[in-house]
Order: C-alpha cells, then structure tokens, then sequence
C-alpha cells in the first residue's frame, strides 16, 4: 500500500522561476526512494514541498489517505535529517534527540526509553549529555540521524545527509544508513548529487532535471536502461560515451565507423549511441563492431585503466575501462563494442530509443 | 485559498509578533508628531487661559516675524555644521589609529568608548567646570602656556560659549563616529592596498583613492545620525550655558523647551516642533538620497 | 618554540610612521580621559584646593577629602537605584517586544515588511525634543506624572528603533536550517522563538540590552519634564540639579563627585563590554 503519494506537484516562486513543475510520485512502505540530479533540479524544493517548509502552488501530498498539503510541517509527523545536521547548539544530545517528543507530551519514561534504545543503536550513549560544538562531524550526523529515527514518523526525509562528510566516512555512514533504514519500514526520501549513494541506498531512484522527473525506476534499471540521454549521461562513472551517427539503410556511420544498426529505431537520419566505457574491449573479438583510432590518454586508477582513444577524422573521443595488467603495443589500438550493450537516443529529443 | 494557509499562517503570526512593537512605536513617536501638527492650528497658553482656540496658522504667522526663532535657528545650525565636520576629522584620525596594529589596542578601543558612554547632562557639568571662568582648567593651563596673560570668560562670552559646547559635543560624540569609521575601514581588503602600493602610489594617494571612497558610505551614515542628534542638542546646552548668554548659545531644542515649559505657550510651541521636524525631514531625505547613490556608487567601482 | 621578536621593538630605532601612532595613541587617549580624569581629581580634593589659583594639578594629603562624596549621602544612592530601575525595566520590556518584531521582520515575510522597517530608521533620528510635548499632554491625561510609567515606556520606545535593526541582523545571519528543522520537530513559530531561536542569541540580546540600558540611563528632557518629585529623580537630572541648586556658590566638589559616582556605572559597563558594544553601534547603524 502506498503510503506517501505526490500528486501533480509544482512549485513556482517567480513567473520564470518554477524549480518543481508537475511531479508525481509515490513511495511506499519500506521503499527506499532517492531523488537524484544535478544542483538546482529542484530535488531539494521537492523535499521542502513534502516536509511541508514550503507550500506547493499546485498539487497535493499525501500521506495514506490524509491530504496534508496543508498541513504544518510539525504536525505532518515526518522527521527531516539536514545537510548541515541543525542541531540546536545550546541543547545537549541528548535534549536536541527528545525535543520533537517533549514537543508531543510523550511521557518522559518513554522519552529516556527510546533516546536509550536509539543512542545505543548509533553507538551516541556515551555523548548524550554534550552540547554538538564539541562533536565530530560524524557524531553530529549520528545526531541528526538519531532525532529522526526516535520519533518514530510517517516518513523520513533526507536533505543529502552524507554531503559535509569526509570521502573515507561517509562509506562508512552510507553503509550503517543502508542497514538502519533497511531494519524499519517506513518510507524514505533521501535527497542526492551523489550517483553512488542513489545507487547503493535505494529501493528507488528518481533522477530529476528542471523540475521533472527523467526516470523513475530501481537502480539497476536506471543504469541498464537510462530513459534519456541526459539520465545516461549523469548516471555511471565514467560517463558514458556518446557517439553521433548518420543512418542510413539501417547502416550507421562516424567518419570510418560503420555499424549495422538495430531494428526499430525507425526511420531517421541521425540517431545517437550511447556506450559505457566498460562495455568496450581493447581486444577486437572479430564478433563485434570494431573501431581504430590512437591512444591519447592513459589513466591508471590501480584497479582498472581508463584509455582515451581518439579515431576518425581526430575530432572524435571514446574513453574504454579495460583491466589494469592489460598492455598493448603502439599508439593506434582497435576497439570493440558490446553489441548488446548499447543504447540508442534520439538525436533530437535525447529520448532512449527501443530496439525491437 | 487554501493553496496559501501555511503561508497566511505565518503572516499572522508575523503580524502577531510585531504589533506590540509598532503601537508603542506609534504611542510615543507618531502620536506626538501628529498632535503637534493639530495643536500649532491652536493657540493655546497663558492669554486664554490654556485653553485652545483655533486660530488657523496664526501661529506660524508669528513664527515667520519670531527673531528669536530665527536666531536658535541659526545657532543650531552653526553648532550642527561645526560640531559635525570637526567630529568627522578627528573621528577619522581616531578611526585610522585603532586601524593599526599596536601593543594595548584592545584597551585603547575602550577607553575612547568612555566619552559616548556617560550621560551628556552629567558631562555638561564637567565641562562647565573645566571651561569655569575663575578656577577652570582651561583657563589654567592656557595661562601656563602662555597663550592668555589674564583668564578670560567662557561661558558668559557668545562665541567662546558656543566654541566651548562645540568642544564639548566633539569630545561626547566623536568616538560614535569612530567605531563607524572604524568598520568601514575594516572592511577594506588589504590586497586594495598592496595592489595599489605596487602601482607606485604614497599612502597619502591610498588614503585619497581608496580609504576614502571606499568608506563614504560610513561617513554618510555617520553624518546622517549625527545630523539628527545634533540637530536636537538639548540637554549639553540645558547643563553648559541654559542657552545664554543672552540666547547667544540657544538651540531650537531649548527654545521649544522654553516655549512649553517656562511660557506655557503650547500652541505656538507645537508649531516650533512641526517646522523642526520639517526641516529635518528634509534634511535626512536628502542624506537618504546621497547615501542611496554613494551606495551605488561604491558597487559600481568594484 | 622558537620566540619572534618584531625587530623594531628590541634593536632599531622605531620609525617615523609608529612614533607618529604612538604620539596619535597618546593624544588620542589623553583627549578622551582628560575631562573624567580631571572630575575625579575635583571630587577628591578640598573646597579650598579647589579654589586655589593657579590650579593645584598634584595636591598633598591635607588637601585630599572624601567629604564631597559623603556630603553626597545615601540621597544620591537612592538616584542611582532610580535610574538602574527605569533603565533595567526598560532595558528588559525592549527586548521583550522588540525581539519578537525583530524576528518577525527578519524572517516571516509579512506584507509592508520594508515600510514597517523604512520607518522605524526614520523614528530613530527624530530628537526627543519633538515628541516631549505631545508625551507630556499624554503623562497629564492619564495622569501618570511622578510615575516611573512616563519613563518606562518612552525609553522602551526610544530604544526600539535600535534594539530591532541589531537584533533582526543577528537573527538573518542565523542558519536557516535549525528553524526549518524546530519546524519539523513540531515547535509552532513562538515555541521556536522562546526554545531555539532566543537562546541561540543570548549574546545578540546582552549586546543590545547594554545599548539600550546606557541609552535609558542617560536620557535627560522626558526624566527632566515628567519626574518633578525629587526622590524620583534619575541620575542625570539629580546631578544637574545639584549644578544649578546654589545661586551663589556653585558647589563644584560635590558636582565632581555626583559626576564621578553617576558615570560608574557606565565606565564598568564600558570595561566590561567594549567589544559588543562595538558590535552593536556598528550593527545598528550599517545594516540601517
């Protein structure tokens, strides 16, 4: 059963201003869902329209049956980690974790109750009676984390929780989030630039741009089938490589690349291919589309090789992943392309096209 | 219309919280203001028996032919001009000192927040004392430097009356200006300077060229309170001179004093209040309008 | 640790440009402290010391009193425990109105926000000269003369103006994730005001409530014109009193000392504060 649903939400501050345009979503208990794209996608308003901070111009949020589109932010019973923790300075751990349920005349039995049981899940026992200037980073995170999960809500909401982390901690916080959050049922909006987050914590991704959504589909699927050019292109890393070929007769061409094109993708004269640097080998099978060119840039990262590959009339670059102990001789290497797994776009509109 | 609630809610709320503020605001600033406006079409003092007759503008009638008006008038504005520019040099040199470096300058900064600190009416006294025609030290020291042969009267003398509540009113308000200055000067990156000093230019150029545009702002601003408090002087002159001798030293503030106070004359008394308050609305307005464009000015450069 | 020394204190000589700041330092704090100085040395010496020509600039044990402090007596205590009521009660009804319209104007988007603010600067730079008559018509009306009431609310309203510019620039520099995050904690706009957002500016409110209690303190023409009962008398006007009570022999010893005991309060204030009153002169009038 659903339990959180956006309905046709939109958000506009200014005539030309409109960082949330028509967005509808739901997420359901125990699902995971990540809203995922670039600084200013407009997937923190979103998360503000949810939490109830900023009023939608249109649309409705609800939770179960419960319109709460109007409802205050307080009383929506949703608990919100932030980027930056807001942990209220002046007030202990221990305090800034119980203030929603003092707020909420929860009798203060159950309150050191549940503070005990959630300081002792996060491993915050022994901090709870310091004030947040004198904790960690990750301790104030810890916190922020901590006040959520005591108030038991409807929902979490979490403004990029990992973001003011350094790089070695937060994999580690990404992995205690996963088994958290994992552990209850409740469903979850986590907000993120971060495609590794999006992709590790989620049940589901939204990838946004411009105030829509671009895709919304489990992880797995958002990388094997991004539904545009820009979802492929933001999705993985390395980036994707993307190839502008003119089609004809079902042959498409860049400079001396010819490949047989896939049926289905109609009739037209340019059609874009997409190709993640991993599904191209160095080795020519013989079996796939090969391509010639020479190398102009090796990075080594220890665990694999990223080899930059300029071909054609030199103007165009294809950037392969091939395993760290691979050698070859000389500039000029061949390459091919994994047939199956290639994606199509339409030049114009970006959109994937479907081989059939 | 119930797109908007949150937001309404917040609004009343907002209105909620600031009401309070604003009635007293308006209690004690707009009533007085718009009373006076409606007693100067009064007259109203000792020749009906304090009670009020409309009497139309018969009483800014007699402001226009009132010499004595006149002369505070004048008098304010001489104390008003004097005091300003005087406190405008020395606060910027003050301003310019604690700028530097040096062992101690966290006391220095304290000790001259001492003069803005005490009450002005207590210090007027002091002051008093200090330029006192017999056992003054003004005189005293005067005499041992051997500027003055004999002691010379100062307060019973209109213009040394008048240089010595200057003296006073610099001494009292020059360290506001100071703290002013003093962050604006602040505010100046450091890198305008050495950049400048590589091009070859003196500090006295960098002070021309870059201190002192870059902290127009702040001296506007100084200027603008300054202007208004000064403008108002009451209470140094009340304790210092009383106005005299012989009005020589009298200031609007005092006089309207005298009009309410000693010659119970309330309907001619708000009218002094309503051409005061005109003249320094129009006054601010046109430091407002300055300061507006200086802001403008000083983005626009950088 | 390696000890650095600024070679221009221990071995050369100091060059033109410090010694000009030093004589600048010098002259700067002698022309601050010269007329407190000079009250404090009157109020200690004796009338005849004091009436001595030429002036006595070091006088010996015989000429030294306490007397005029005495003289003073427990009347002048009476002043100060006066104007320290009018001032702490007004100094704390400011920030009780003024904070919340502070934050009101700082963060709640009301409708005619920059009105409301364009008038309260213009309020501040009116002279109270201009407002004392209509007060007065007010204070007789209500028949509030001789009540510290005619001052309490003038003062709270003279340092309004003040107390909301520095207190709304305080309250905008806050994080705004922390009200966002009361919100969600369920804490309604004044809960949050009273719980979060007040005691995170306690300094913000110390630095204000100094301004306004120096400023209620020194006031003059309302506590000259709506207090007449002597024992009523603030700080200020007692002391000017004293200065105008005797036609004939101006008193100046007793003045000195009533100078020296009224501006106390304020010097410690000074000593103990200097740097947010810094803060909130600058604040005040820059975000003006």
């Amino acid at each position: 059963m659903p339990l959180l649903t956006l309905e046709n939400l939109r958000k506009q501050f200014a005539p030309d201003v409109i960082p949330v345009k028509d967005i509808s979503l739901t997420v359901a208990d125990g699902e995971f869902l990540t809203l995922l794209g670039p600084s200013g996608c407009g997937k923190s308003t979103l998360l503000r329209l949810i939490a109830g901070l900023d009023q939608p111009t249109q649309g409705q949020v609800k939770v179960g049956e419960t319109d709460l589109t109007t409802t205050p932010p307080g009383d929506r019973n949703m608990a919100m980690v932030f980027q930056s923790y807001a942990l209220y300075p002046h007030m202990t751990v221990a305090e800034n974790i119980s203030a929603a349920l003092k707020i909420r005349k929860i009798p203060s039995m159950e309150i050191r109750q549940r503070i005990g049981e959630v300081a002792d899940k996060l491993g915050l026992t022994h901090l709870l009676d310091r004030k947040p200037g004198k904790l960690s980073g990750g301790q104030r995170q810890r916190v922020a984390l901590a006040r959520a999960l005591v108030r038991n809500p409807d929902v979490f909401l979490l403004d990029e929780p990992l973001s003011n982390l350094d790089a070695l901690l937060r994999e580690q916080v990404r992995e205690e989030l996963k088994h958290i959050f994992n552990a209850q049922k409740k469903p979850v909006v986590y907000v993120t630039h971060d495609q590794t987050e999006a992709m590790t914590l989620s049940s589901k991704v939204a990838v946004l741009l411009d105030g829509r959504i671009q895709q919304l589909d489990p992880p797995s699927r958002i990388y094997t089938h991004p539904a545009n050019r820009f979802v492929a292109g933001f999705v993985g890393s390395p980036q994707m490589n993307f190839l502008a070929l003119q089609s004809q007769g079902g042959v498409g061409t860049l400079g001396t690349l010819k490949l047989p094109l896939p049926n289905g993708l109609g009739d037209r004269p340019t059609v874009d291919l997409g190709v993640r640097p991993e599904d191209i080998y160095l080795t020519p099978t013989g079996e796939e589309p090969t391509l010639k060119g020479k190398v102009t840039l090796v990075e080594n990262f220890g665990r694999e090789q990223l080899v930059t590959v300029q071909f054609g009339e030199g103007s165009s670059k294809i950037r392969a992943v091939i395993p760290p102990e691979q050698e070859w001789s000389g500039d000029h290497v061949g390459l091919s392309l994994k047939a199956a797994k290639m994606h199509w776009f339409d030049s114009k509109t970006g959109d994937r096209l479907s081989p059939t | 219309m119930t797109q908007d609630t949150l937001r309404q809610r917040d609004q009343r709320t907002g209105w909620f919280l600031v009401i309070p503020a604003l009635l007293i605001l308006l209690l004690v600033f707009a009533y007085p203001i718009l009373r006076a406006f409606w007693l100067s079409l009064f007259t109203q003092n000792l020749g009906t028996q304090l009670q009020a007759e409309f009497t139309g503008l018969t009483n800014y009638g007699r402001l226009v032919g009132d010499s004595r008006f006149w002369q505070s008038l004048g008098n304010t504005t001489i104390f008003t001009v004097l005091s300003i520019i005087v406190e405008l040099v020395i606060g910027l040199a003050f301003a310019l000192i604690l700028n530097q470096t040096f062992r101690g300058r966290g006391l220095v900064r304290t000790i001259t927040l001492i003069p803005w600190a005490l009450p002005t009416a207590v210090m007027g006294l002091a002051w008093a004392w200090i330029f006192n025609d017999q056992f003054g030290v003004v005189n005293d020291l005067l005499l041992r430097l051997g500027i003055l042969e004999t002691g010379i009267t100062w307060l019973g003398e209109p213009t040394r009356a008048m240089f010595a509540l200057i003296f006073a009113d610099v001494w009292k308000t020059t360290p506001f200006i100071a703290i002013l200055l003093l962050a604006g000067l602040q505010s100046i990156p450091k890198d305008l300077y050495e950049a400048h000093a590589i091009d070859g230019a003196s500090p006295v150029q960098s002070f021309w060229q870059i201190t002192l545009p870059l902290i127009a702002p702040q001296i506007l601003i100084a200027l603008l309170f300054r202007f208004a408090q000064s403008f108002g002087i009451f209470d140094l002159v009340q304790v210092m001179t009383g106005g005299g001798p012989a009005g020589a030293t009298e200031t609007v503030s005092i006089y309207i004093y005298a009009m309410v106070r000693r010659y119970l004359d309330f309907g001619y008394g708000a009218a002094l209040v309503v051409v005061t308050f005109l003249i320094l609305v129009v006054a601010i307005a046109l430091t407002a309008f300055l300061l507006a464009r200086a802001r403008i000015n000083v983005s626009g450069e950088r | 640790m390696l000890k650095v020394q600024s070679p221009t204190t221990t071995k050369t000589l100091i060059s033109p440009g410090r010694l000009l700041l030093w004589v600048g330092v010098i002259l700067m704090v002698g022309f601050c402290l010269a007329p407190v100085l000079w009250q404090l040395l009157t109020s200690f010496k004796t009338n005849a010391a004091i009436s001595t020509i030429p002036t006595i600039y070091w006088p010996n044990w015989n000429q030294l009193t306490a007397a005029h402090y005495i003289g003073l007596g427990g009347e002048f205590l009476r002043y100060m425990g006066n104007s320290f009521f009018v001032s702490f009660i007004s100094t704390c009804l400011c920030l009780v109105v003024g904070a919340p319209a502070a934050y009101s104007l700082a963060r709640l988007k009301i409708p005619g926000e920059n009105i409301i603010l364009g008038l309260i600067l213009i309020v501040s730079l009116f002279p109270y000269v201009l407002l004392f008559l209509g007060l007065l018509e007010i204070v007789k009306a209500v028949g509030i003369g001789n009540n510290y009431i005619a001052l309490i609310v003038p003062y709270t309203a003279i340092n309004l103006p003040l107390t909301i510019l520095v207190l709304r620039s305080f309250f905008q520099q806050l994080p705004k994730d922390l009200e966002d995050s009361a919100k969600m904690d369920g804490y309604n706009t004044v809960a949050m005001l009273q719980h979060i957002v007040l005691p995170m500016t306690i300094p913000a409110l110390v630095t204000t409530g100094i301004l306004t209690f120096i400023f209620a303190w020194n006031e003059f023409i309302f506590a000259l014109t709506f207090i007449t009962r002597p024992e009523m008398e603030t700080i200020p006007v007692a002391v000017a009193k004293i200065g105008g009570a005797s036609v004939f022999e101006i008193p100046y010893g007793p003045i000195a000392a009533a100078t020296v005991l009224g501006t106390i309060p304020l010097v410690i204030l000074v000593l103990l504060f200097q740097r947010r009153i810094v803060q909130g002169i600058t604040a005040g009038a820059v975000k003006g």
